[in-house]
């Protein structure tokens, strides 16, 4: 990637469709510019996937929708629907 | 067994069901929060896991006198019953100007019980926003997960950063998922932890005066903003479950959700009529 570094949002949205509500948030960042950790922020920084797409970043993951196993239809565990999103930004040196 | 007027409430009991937590703010007098953080500070010898609670501490310890507390006491008795056993406890410390918070976690390993453990969060002093009080995520504790396979989720709608007096204590269900926070002060953290483990069936441990309060269904449905629009109905149902197995009436539901899946009829047309 040359004196680029990739910089990862990490959407939980609240159902499949890229344009629903963002729920839960992460983000790393290559460029060691900013440091992100648990609970640093009380605000999602889009409102939905889409949002983080006309900010420019691009999705690299699609969660695959997968039926629950038998038995296991009213139990729940990790968020289904994970997007993952990437920029790549220029550093110095 | 400690007086009933010390029990907890069939509203509180709710509370616990549909958020995973109780918070007691400024509970515990000075003197012992005053003692207690010496102990910390010394360090604190624990027990073998399984002991009888009332085994664990020295009688004129700072967390004894905590544990024999009253209103600790019906706290317990409402949740484990009178006589639970000690898991283990530890004292967790974040310390001054700690960068990283520790990552999203659900404490022990994945746990399919119906019956819950209770962990009590004692924070000895004042905690403010930016000395790295846990961070809690109400309703989080039905969701089957191992430990910290969650720390990638850095942040969710809903979260809550414990900010606190001196003497204030948290009543979790085991599952409740949390972390100790970012402490970007140049004090140290402290919070005293101790997992207690049931004996008895735990059925209508509490006070149940006010167990038909309209007040208790509605505490049930609350719905979080971190819920997924589909997933979301599955906690409602499974707090349902929860209620149902701790107050022992097998036909409890909020909103229909759990009675609708469960109608399968098994009468004849010519029965029917």
């Amino acid at each position: 990637m040359g004196n680029r570094r990739q910089k990862v949002l990490v959407l939980y949205l609240s159902n499949s469709a890229l344009d629903s509500k963002v729920l839960a948030w992460s983000i790393y960042d290559g460029t060691g510019k900013e440091a992100h950790t648990t609970g640093d922020s009380d605000t999602p920084p889009y409102a939905t996937g889409l949002d983080a797409l006309k900010a420019g970043w691009r999705v690299i993951q699609f969660p695959q929708l997968i039926p629950p196993y038998p038995g296991d239809e009213y139990s729940t565990s990790f968020y289904k629907h994970e997007f993952i999103f990437e920029q790549l930004e220029a550093v110095d040196g | 067994m400690v007086d009933r007027k010390y029990l907890l409430n069939s509203k509180q009991m709710a509370s616990f069901v549909t958020e995973g937590y109780l918070r007691f703010d400024s509970l515990i007098p000075d003197t012992i929060n005053q003692e207690a953080m010496r102990e910390f500070e010394a360090g604190m010898r624990g027990a073998p896991y399984g002991t009888p609670l009332g085994q664990v501490y020295p009688e004129a310890s700072a967390v004894n006198r905590l544990l024999a507390m009253p209103e600790v006491e019906g706290i317990i008795q409402s949740l484990v019953g009178p006589n639970p056993l000690f898991d283990h406890h530890a004292i967790h410390v974040r310390q001054a100007n700690e960068a990283a918070a520790q990552h999203l976690h659900g404490d022990a390993v994945i746990d399919t019980r119906t019956h819950f453990d209770i962990q009590l969060m004692y924070f000895p002093h004042a905690i403010p926003l930016e000395m790295g009080g846990t961070l809690l995520v109400p309703g989080t504790h039905f969701r089957r997960i191992n430990e910290s396979e969650i720390g990638r989720y850095q942040n969710m709608r809903g979260q809550i950063p414990m900010v606190c007096e001196a003497g204030t204590l948290l009543a979790l269900h085991h599952g409740i998922w949390h972390c100790g926070r970012q402490n970007t002060t140049g004090r140290v953290r402290y919070m005293f932890k101790i997992r207690l483990n049931p004996t008895v069936r735990q059925l209508k441990l509490w006070n149940t005066d006010d167990l038909g309060d309209p007040e208790v269904e509605r505490i049930l449905a609350t719905r979080y903003s971190w819920f997924e629009d589909a997933s979301g109905r599955l906690e409602i149902m499974n707090r349902s479950r929860l209620w149902r197995f701790l107050t022992g009436d097998p036909e409890y539901d909020t909103d229909y959700w759990l009675t609708r899946v469960e109608n399968m009829p098994e009468m004849l047309l010519e029965e029917a009529t």
